[in-house]
């Protein structure tokens, strides 16, 4: 009975969508990181943030408390853990299509630095490997914004972190 | 007024929180005023992300001293003396190579420190500075790129670059004071000797101003006071913005 309940508690929770990219669960950005049921039927959930001063953490933080108490589960704590600290290749495979889909171009990996400067990043739109960084820092903390020199597009690219 | 914390560790977290929360109010001010709408969301962004690193350091600093104390009552409910930021943060936007100077000289300091605070005995700072190394490895990037872009520039650039060293210099020497607070930290394993910081930041700092065609200051003025809650001028009239609202009307939401 308790894994049952913890495959559902963990489903619902990961099912919270990040109010910044709509199109990421928090399961897709590999921001959940563990979900525990106790034999009294306590859940603990525990989120990591992004970026340090990510704004939509608190929102997540609530809309997780919420979901998982429609779910059934009432008494639940949200635990805000920063170690270790999140990475981009976190991010699922799922999550990184639905970004490209998105118009969003996905983070490259960060395991082998070798291998980040071989990997252009592609336009969403065309799929060109020939785009150009306009500025570092862009609409949220997690985004920089690039060019296509292809067909012209700007378009928000999820920089590696 | 807020009795100050007599814990060593809380002390030493509550002036890098300071630290951030300063600049990052600095670098709000330039909100809407940036040269360019790119440099606009660049500061703003870094500013965020001191913000969020304040956030958590004023956290750990509550509970080491037990003081229970929230975020509000830091930012908001601290009277000028109360606040231990050293004086490089605070200083005044002025032109945009101020900004830019000030940035290069204290995200310099932030990357150093970042790297060796996350191997604290401290498990919680540790883990706020391993995600911080990453944040301000970008501010260091982004003010590197714009001290070579200004310094090696124009004429007139490259004169107001050295103006903006030149007017922040001296407030560098504060970074790597050493007082009872940082030699306890550094006996219990919680921060890195201030003196090797200097080291690293020194090698760091000459290999990009060289490469600006800056000069290096010569000054030997070194005024310092921050870490103790004296502070510059400027710093009352940016308290008085930055706490207005709250003040007024105590308890604000929205």
């Amino acid at each position: 009975m308790v894994t049952t309940a913890l495959e559902r508690v963990r489903r619902v929770a990961g099912e919270v969508v990040d109010p910044e990219i709509p199109v990421l669960t928090i399961d897709d950005l590999g921001i959940l990181r563990d979900v525990r049921v106790d034999a009294s039927g306590h859940v603990d959930v525990d989120i990591t943030p992004t970026y340090s001063g990510c704004p939509a953490l608190d929102m997540i933080r609530a809309d997780v408390a919420s979901s998982v108490r429609a779910a059934g589960y009432a008494d639940v704590t949200v635990n805000v853990v920063l170690s270790p600290a999140w990475t981009t290749d976190w991010m699922s495979e799922v999550g990184r299509r639905k970004l490209r889909e998105y118009g969003i171009a996905p983070p490259r990996p960060r395991e082998s630095g070798m291998q980040l400067l071989q990997i252009a990043v592609a336009c969403p739109a065309c799929g060109s490997a020939h785009t150009s960084e306009v500025a570092h820092f862009a609409s949220t903390q997690c985004q920089a914004l690039r060019r296509c020199t292809a067909c012209a597009e700007p378009f928000p690219h999820f920089k590696e972190h | 007024m807020i009795a100050v914390a007599a814990d060593p560790a809380a002390v030493y977290a509550l002036r890098l929180a300071d630290d951030g929360l300063v600049l990052s109010h600095r670098l709000a001010q330039w909100s809407s005023r940036a040269p360019a709408l790119e440099e606009d969301v660049a500061l703003t962004n870094i500013a965020l992300d001191l913000l969020g690193q304040a956030r958590a350091l004023y956290a750990r600093s509550a509970e080491l001293d037990g003081s229970g104390r929230s975020e509000d009552d830091y930012a908001f409910l601290r009277d000028e003396r109360d606040f231990l930021n050293c004086l490089l943060v605070e200083q005044e936007n002025g032109d945009f190579a101020v900004t830019v100077m000030r940035q290069l000289l204290f995200s310099t300091f932030q990357l150093e420190a970042w790297t060796a605070l996350s191997e604290s005995s401290d498990m919680q700072i540790a883990a706020i500075a391993a995600k911080a190394v990453k944040e301000v490895t970008y501010h260091l990037d982004h003010a590197t790129q714009w001290t070579l872009r200004l310094g090696d520039g124009s004429a007139e650039s490259h004169v107001r670059t050295q103006a903006a060293l030149d007017q922040l210099w001296p407030y560098t020497a504060e970074l790597f004071e050493n007082d009872a607070v940082t030699r306890d930290v550094v006996a219990q394993g919680v921060a890195p000797d201030p003196e090797r910081l200097r080291m690293e930041w020194d090698a760091s700092v000459d290999h990009v101003l060289r490469q600006a065609t800056l000069e290096r200051p010569s000054t030997s003025w070194a005024p310092t006071g921050g870490r103790r809650g004296l502070h510059t001028e400027c710093f009352g009239y940016m308290l008085a913005e930055m706490q207005h609202l709250h003040r007024a009307h105590p308890g604000a939401q929205w």
